[in-house]
């Protein structure tokens, strides 16, 4: 007797059994008030600054005093 | 760090319309899609006044609390994200948002809506920093690289200012004490007048 098309017959009803194993939940679950997306980072995590935060906190400084004119032409 | 917050000044504001192509050119802004925009009151007559309008992250954002998938966020330095995946394109916030920030492009046949898209503080979004996903979602990411929002930034008579709540707030006093005039921001008392100008409450009709 051929066992080939029993071996196709089992690989065919094993993938059909486990296949559903991979499958991720498409449907979220909400949770009334509170964010349900993707987390997100802090700024200063990533490049150029690489967790330094003061470092960030100083370019950030540096930039808001720089709409400041009276600050740039030295008035004050 | 405070609360990073918009604010505009009326007596600069010249209504050239720099802030509104720099938002565009920085995060290549969609044709119909207008992140931010000058507003003008009395256009062309004596006394005329422009301000730059887009997303101000409300400190209690009313987007937030009408969305019915709850796809908003506040970061830790207070600016109003959200996470398009999640958005379902429905204008609940556009209605609720006092200042129409949010947009939404239509791209399509049959006046197609699609996800949301707002002023993001120059923040990015919910994708990993400074990636091709984050750009293409949700624009250039400036704050992740220590430079504060586009608009504000190039704002040719520093009109628009943007950055450190409380810094921005010593900025504005500066100038309005140095000038001696303009310090009525935009708000309730521009809007509907001051509250010694208003009208006194109708009498209740008598009962007959």
């Amino acid at each position: 007797m051929n066992a080939r098309p029993i071996v196709f017959a089992a690989c065919v009803l094993a993938l059909a059994f486990f296949g559903g194993c991979g499958e991720k939940p498409t449907v979220t679950v909400y949770k009334q008030g509170q964010y349900q997306g993707k987390p997100d980072n802090v700024p200063w995590q990533s490049q150029p600054f690489n967790n330094d935060k003061a470092s960030w906190e100083t370019a950030i400084k540096a930039r808001n005093n720089g709409q400041n004119e009276y600050l740039r032409v030295g008035t004050q | 760090m405070a609360r990073m917050k918009f604010l505009c000044d009326a007596e600069r504001c010249i209504e050239c319309n720099g802030c509104v192509t720099a938002c565009k050119q920085e995060h290549e802004i969609p044709w119909g899609v207008n992140r931010r925009r000058v507003v003008t009151l009395n256009d062309g007559l004596p006394g005329e006044k422009s301000i730059s309008v887009a997303c101000m992250h409300c400190s209690d954002a009313p987007c937030m609390a009408v969305c019915p998938v709850d796809c908003f966020y506040k970061t830790s330095e207070g600016v109003v994200l959200h996470d398009k995946d999640l958005c379902i394109g429905c204008g609940y916030c556009f209605y609720a948002c006092p200042f129409g920030a949010p947009q939404f492009p239509q791209d399509g046949a049959f006046g197609l809506r699609g996800k949301m898209d707002k002023c993001t503080f120059c923040a990015g979004g919910p994708e990993q920093d400074h990636s091709a996903v984050e750009f293409k979602k949700y624009g250039r990411n400036r704050l992740a690289e220590g430079k504060l929002p586009a608009c504000a930034e190039m704002c040719s008579t520093k009109a628009l200012l943007g950055g450190d709540g409380d810094v921005v707030a010593d900025i504005y006093r500066t100038r309005v004490l140095t000038r001696g005039k303009g310090s009525e921001v935009w708000g309730w008392g521009t809007a509907y007048g001051k509250p010694e100008t208003q009208q006194p409450a109708q009498p209740p009709a008598p009962k007959t």
